[in-house]
């Protein structure tokens, strides 16, 4: 007797050619120069990085540049204890919100060079960049963020950032 | 029932491929103009829905990047449908009748050149029996288009008509991709892309993005400048199968056309979304248009076919022809599936 | 000026890691045909169908609304598919809904599915895409970190979560649909679980689930024709917020605060921990739940947690949360959101078989979605508005 057939395996295959946007693309650009760039809205003043045209608040356009520095405090973590697809370096390690200083709103990147049992709110880190020949439009040219050894900053200072 | 207007129609310059901007920033110009012409404020706007596609966009929630082009903030009320703006719009009516909100913004955006559009469109079909043979979505059309050639109703000459005269109404059309004032002669010229369609019978490639403020009751006839009554609004849908449906006909499009009052008076101007120059002469038959109407002085999709926009952006010519005091009566159309297989019609009017 | 609207009929399939015995059509009939059986009515009846899901990677299809239009008995009538990410279920409950509001139709087949099993979930929650900013962790990574937020700032106990994982899964072992039927669960095994985002424990999150949701949605002539007790809509609402700003609380984000509101003025509710009977709630990490009954008014900020630790979310408290098993039992991830919606109108219509809270006459049914930013919540009651 003929085994029964209960579904099929039909492979999609699309190839899509993606535009980071004109607000992306001058961050990344940046990024290749080893620098962080993020834009300012002109109604709320808040600065946005990575920047996106427009504020999200607001609902206006974007146009002032204004550079991070690459240090900051972390606001949050996490400890990822799984592996799942993409990952870049093997569980467990600490994925971060990082408030850089000059901006109001954190980037999500990975914290390194510290145990994952002292990772904690309101520290104070600076990006580790590849080498200066690995620099390229992308987040990737900071490697990580590390401690920097200054004080913590209190909570005052990123509790609205949370 | 609540009446409701399309108070304001905001469009980008429809192109092939948009390599500098993303979705969010071709949208954000488009919904400024759009709130502005209304002469309502962002704040005051009671409702906003958008229509987009996570499959032409190449990415899951798509829409949700789109948010940053609104600054909803305070908190909205907002939704979203995985389908043309069209009916979008159609939710936006929904909701405007309910009578708790006066205003809806709607939007829909999309960049169909990221993609190889006409592979993207064959993921619409079945996805066991169908889908996992690829058939693009220009080679399906080409199964309606045949199939109306063999009806001996239509000639692929009048197919060429309609091509031509949409690329020459689209050179009075500033946001049009595509326009051009090239004769049949010349166009029966051009080889089969998939015979029996040749190029000039299929739809362009486009990105871009409409967004259209609509207006109920009082509160619309308080705003300044004028307004484009929606007197009748319907959708209905035909079965996925091709085999199962009568191809040279559009029942769907009668029904919604019958439901929506288009015969309740006279119709000056219709924009109807035919992606293929053949649709459009299946349409007019279905909708009941005769020679007396102008159909699709924008140059229709013939002239920019952004998917997901389209469909909104003939209701928003459409209603612009009233705005503008060119019509006094206009049908708008959209479509949405392969061979016209879900069709929403329109009635709009002046007053 | 809005028209009365009940739910007269509702249907659910049984929510399974794979649904290998059924195809994308059946699985959404298989739903939907217990809705109309429900509600005493045939396709024919319907005026017009409502569907949505979550992105359609989770299948490879592309608007499967169009494939499925005689699937759902569509053919000739109006069909419309929502998407608004997770709180997607909700939504699409509330724009049928709307039709019935506003006069357009009498009955409206509404449903909403995902047949995640098809394609990989992993992947369509989150594939790579050029020049977005990377998860670097994950799709939980996302929430854990505004867990730690909360639990910092409210000073909860490390083992809140826990509790709600253990409620949740005890309660599905009363509702034959759900997904996750775990005799053996306590906090014991939860603990033991692996963590996988500091302070997400495996047995804290919900599982991938294939699962359809439908209803029919009626007008007060219609209801008055159906067998069944109907559940009438007091209230709905929907509110969404940027993904991103600066100063965004996400912990207790504005929209369900709004959403909340707006729901309970429309059903002139002041005092929703006494005068709502039943929550459904979308929960798909065990920290929401603290966090969600701050949001939803039922506590005072910073307490919530003192509701799931003392006990009142429990089937025998003062406001059971998701007796259905919640999303932490059964996650159809474009689903779930109706699923709440659903069994906070079965509880009203007495119809919640062996998780049914004695008396619930005013249930909650919300949803979620995004980055913590879609809200869609109605309220339905036993008696007409």
């Amino acid at each position: 007797m003929a085994e029964q057939v209960y579904g099929i395996k039909t492979p999609i295959r699309l190839d899509y050619t993606y535009a980071a946007g004109e607000a992306a693309s001058r961050h990344l650009r940046a990024l290749a120069d080893g620098k962080l760039l993020g834009q300012r809205c002109p109604e709320c003043r808040k600065v946005y990085i990575p920047p996106r045209g427009a504020c999200p608040t607001c609902g206006v356009p974007t146009r002032d540049e204004v550079e991070c520095a690459d240090t900051g405090t972390v606001t949050t973590f996490c400890v990822v204890n799984i592996p799942f697809p993409g990952q870049a370096i093997r569980p467990p390690f600490v994925a971060a919100s990082v408030l850089l200083d000059g901006a109001d709103i954190a980037i999500f990147h990975l914290l390194q060079e510290v145990d994952v049992a002292d990772a904690h709110m309101g520290m104070r880190v600076r990006a580790v960049w590849v080498p200066r020949e690995e620099l390229r439009p992308s987040m990737e040219s900071i490697r990580y963020f590390c401690p920097s050894g200054e004080p913590d900053a209190p909570y005052a200072a990123y509790k609205d950032h949370l | 029932m609540r009446e409701v207007a399309v108070v304001s129609f905001a469009q980008s310059s429809y192109v092939r491929q948009e390599l500098v901007r993303n979705e969010v920033e071709i949208l954000m110009p488009v919904i400024a103009e759009a709130i502005g012409k209304s002469g309502i404020r962002r704040g005051d706007i009671g409702f906003t829905v958008s229509g987009s596609c996570d499959y032409l966009a190449g990415q899951p929630f798509a829409f949700v990047n789109a948010l940053d082009a609104v600054g909803a903030w305070p908190p909205i009320r907002e939704s979203h449908v995985e389908m043309d703006g069209a009916w979008a719009l159609y939710e936006a009516w929904v909701k405007l009748q309910c009578g708790d909100v006066d205003s809806a913004l709607v939007y829909s955006f999309g960049k169909s050149s990221l993609g190889d559009i006409r592979d993207v469109l064959t993921l619409q079909l079945d996805p066991y029996c169908v889908a996992p043979l690829w058939p693009d979505s220009v080679s399906v059309a080409a199964l309606q288009a045949r199939a109306l050639l063999e009806s001996g109703r239509y000639t692929e000459r009048d197919f060429a008509e309609v091509a031509a005269r949409s690329r020459r109404d689209a050179l009075g059309n500033a946001a049009a991709q595509v326009a051009s004032d090239r004769d049949a002669d010349e166009l029966m010229r051009e080889p089969y892309v998939v015979s029996p369609l040749r190029k000039h019978a299929c739809p362009p490639v486009s990105d871009g993005a409409a967004a259209v403020v609509l207006a109920a009751g009082d509160p619309a006839r308080s705003l300044p400048g004028r307004r484009a009554w929606i007197r009748g609004i319907d959708h209905r849908i035909e079965p996925p199968s091709l085999g199962v449906r009568d191809l040279t006909a559009s029942p769907s499009a009668a029904l919604a056309a019958r439901n929506a009052g288009v015969h309740a008076g006279p119709v000056d101007v219709a924009e109807l979304h035919a992606p293929f120059a053949h649709q459009e002469l299946i349409l007019r038959d279905a909708i009941g248009l005769d020679a007396s109407v102008r159909v699709n002085p924008s140059g229709g999709a013939l002239a920019a076919n952004a998917i997901m926009v389209a469909g909104l952006a003939r209701i928003g010519e459409a209603a612009q022809q009233i705005i503008d005091g060119r019509a006094r009566r206009a049908v708008a159309h959209a479509t949405s599936g392969p061979c016209l297989q879900q069709n929403l019609v329109c009635v709009l009017e002046g007053g | 000026m809005a028209r009365r609207c009940a739910v007269i009929g509702i249907g659910q399939t049984k929510h399974a890691s794979k649904r290998a015995d059924m195809s994308i059509p059946g699985l959404v009939r298989e739903a939907a045909l217990r809705a109309l059986e429900d509600a005493g009515l045939t396709w024919s009846d319907i005026d017009a169908v409502v569907i949505g899901k979550a992105p359609d990677m989770f299948e490879g299809v592309m608007m499967p609304d169009l494939y499925l239009a005689d699937a759902l008995g569509a053919v000739g009538k109006p069909m419309m598919r929502v998407h608004t990410a997770g709180s997607v279920g909700g939504s699409t409950a509330i724009v049928a809904s709307h039709l019935i509001e506003a006069g357009v139709h009498e009955r409206v087949l509404t449903v909403a599915f995902e047949k995640q099993s098809e394609s990989d979930a992993m992947w369509a929650l989150a594939p790579k895409i050029p020049f977005q900013p990377t998860t670097v962790a994950g799709a939980g990574g996302y929430f854990a970190p505004l867990i730690r937020a909360y639990i910092r700032r409210s000073g909860a106990p490390a083992d809140v979560g826990m509790m709600v994982a253990v409620k949740d899964r005890l309660n599905a072992l009363q509702n034959p649909y759900a997904h996750l039927q775990q005799p053996e669960i306590s906090m014991e095994t939860v603990a033991a679980s692996p963590m996988l985002w500091d302070p997400i424990r495996y047995a804290e999150t919900c599982p991938s689930s294939d699962g359809a949701c439908a209803m029919v949605l009626a007008s007060e002539a219609a209801a008055a024709r159906a067998p069944g007790p109907p559940a009438w809509l007091h209230a709905s609402a929907m509110r969404s917020e940027p993904t991103m700003f600066s100063g965004r609380d996400q912990v207790n984000p504005r929209a369900g605060r709004d959403c909340a509101d707006d729901v309970y003025r429309q059903a002139g509710i002041n005092d929703p921990r006494r005068e709502i009977d039943v929550a459904e709630i979308y929960v798909p990490f065990s920290w929401f739940e603290p966090m969600w009954m701050e949001n939803l008014g039922f506590a005072e900020e910073g307490t919530g947690w003192r509701m799931t630790a003392g006990g009142a979310t429990a089937m025998d408290g003062d406001l059971p949360v998701n007796p259905s098993g919640g999303v932490l039992s059964s996650n159809p991830i474009g689903a779930s959101g109706m699923l709440r919606f659903a069994e906070a109108a079965m509880q009203v219509r007495g119809q919640a078989g062996a998780h049914q809270v004695d008396g619930a006459r005013r249930a909650l049914g919300h949803a979620y979605g995004g980055g913590s930013q879609f809200f869609s919540m109605w309220i339905v009651g036993a008696e007409k508005p």
